[in-house]
């Protein structure tokens, strides 16, 4: 019999309170249980990245992340998203079919939040590497790597 | 997957309270593992937000708990000084997302990514004991060459413990205190059990003795694709003329510290036929012979670089 338990999060700056089945992802959570269906179901293993949210700040693998464990959290997703990143990507055409790109800003923008918590310079390679979680298939790579260079401090 | 209930720790005491439960970190390893079935816990016992702090020890050395974020160590500005090679090592791991959730103990206690121990549809003695070791003859081409038996031929993915082996780091459980070196287990007859740890037993901390001899080290990973992938092989070492400390991964069920090569340099040997005298114990299976040349040239390029 399933265990259901109390959780209760910010999600894009609105409380929310559910009672949810214990193996609920913060990915499921936001998705079937919110309506919230930007960041994407990949993989479900944490080795894609486009499930990739703001979890109190950080960005982290919604897959991975049981909902219960998130109990008190902060989230933000890509419909909560409001950063400069999104027009860069636009201008440098950072995409093709788009199915990556939520966990792709949500990500690029916790690399910026990573970068200033370790004190670490941004170049190209330093991209490429910190962002090695994210796969797109389309292989839109560079036009990223621009993107997020050109909003890099 | 079969349910299972979830509490969150408050205190230590708290978590060991629950017997029979599982303890859950950042959750990066066992959730997947729960998703694909080879982890059944019925209790989760949450213990990421306990032993949070990165604290001095008085002596030079830190005390960091099982609770630190792998991005927080890699991030801390004392460890990057001190004892670089396992802020490397830490960055090397998994990814930016990953390294934001995981935890220090959790990263100690992942499991093997051998692909038939997360296949619950193959035999695997880790995973179902006496049923068999597919990999000996099978998709073996990026598990042990050293230290492993008939049973099992797994390696320990962790990057960061293989920095933490090479530094004589401390582990700190709920019972009592061991070298990281001697945590893991090698897998012998009975390869279910990756340590040595018992049933209920909880990490709290992980203790970095003063090394001055770690300002000068290096972790370097070789791996099939630039990042984002397990080593093929890994070596930690820090190096400063005359003392040594090596130790390497991707090569055993558990971060193998070359003891034999660090004692042939003390007594003078060249980097070259140190690192071969280590890799002499190697026994390569069918598809890793690879491993052994490139273990080798490794442990010589990583000390080339310190000197």
């Amino acid at each position: 019999m399933a265990e259901l338990q109390p959780v209760a999060l910010t999600v894009n700056g609105r409380a929310q309170s559910l009672v949810l089945d214990t193996r609920t992802s913060l990915l499921d959570l936001l998705r079937e249980h919110l309506g919230l269906t930007g960041s994407k179901k990949g993989c479900d293993h944490g080795q894609c990245g486009a499930c990739t949210v703001l979890l109190d700040g950080r960005r982290a693998n919604a897959c991975l992340v049981l909902a219960v464990a998130a109990d008190g959290g902060d989230v933000v997703t890509v419909e909560g998203l409001e950063h400069p990143l999104q027009d860069a990507f636009v201008e440098r055409d950072a995409f093709q079919c788009g199915y990556c790109t939520p966990g792709q800003l949500c990500s690029a923008v916790g690399l910026l939040e990573e970068a200033n918590r370790g004190g670490e310079e941004i170049d190209d390679a330093y991209v490429r590497e910190r962002m090695s979680g994210n796969i797109c298939r389309c292989g839109a790579y560079p036009n990223i790597v621009a993107a997020i260079g050109d909003v890099a401090p | 997957m079969d349910p299972f209930v979830y509490s969150r720790a408050s205190t230590v005491d708290d978590a060991l309270a629950a017997s029979g439960a599982t303890f859950l970190g950042g959750g990066t390893n066992l959730v997947d593992l729960v998703r694909l079935g080879v982890a059944t816990p019925d209790r989760l016992v949450d213990v990421s937000r306990l032993n949070a702090e990165i604290e001095e020890t008085g002596d030079g050395g830190l005390r960091i708990g099982a609770g630190v974020r792998n991005n927080d160590l890699a991030f801390d500005r004392r460890v990057r000084e001190r004892w670089p090679a396992l802020s490397q090592a830490l960055l090397a791991g998994a990814s930016g997302q990953l390294r934001n959730l995981a935890t220090t103990g959790g990263n100690l206690l992942q499991r093997t990514r051998c692909s038939y121990f997360q296949d619950v549809t193959k035999p695997c003695n880790k995973r179902d004991a006496g049923s068999g070791c597919p990999a000996r003859e099978g998709d073996h081409h990026n598990l042990a060459i050293l230290g492993w038996s008939e049973h099992c031929v797994a390696t320990h993915p962790s990057d960061m413990a293989v920095a933490l082996a090479a530094f004589d780091a401390v582990v700190h459980t709920s019972r009592r205190s061991l070298p990281v070196a001697e945590l893991h287990r090698l897998p012998a007859d009975d390869p279910s059990r990756d340590t040595v740890l018992g049933p209920g037993e909880l990490i709290v901390a992980v203790e970095l003795p003063p090394l001055e001899l770690a300002r000068r080290s290096l972790y370097r990973k070789v791996r099939e694709r630039a990042s984002f992938a397990f080593a093929l092989v890994s070596v930690a070492a820090a190096y400063d003329g005359s003392d040594v400390r090596i130790a390497l991964g991707g090569v055993a069920h558990r971060p193998w510290r070359a003891a034999t090569a660090e004692q042939a340099i003390r007594d003078g040997a060249s980097f070259r036929v140190a690192a071969e005298a280590e890799l002499a114990q190697a026994r390569p299976l069918r598809d890793n012979t690879y491993k052994v040349a490139l273990a080798t040239n490794t442990i010589v390029r990583v000390l080339e670089e310190l000197s």
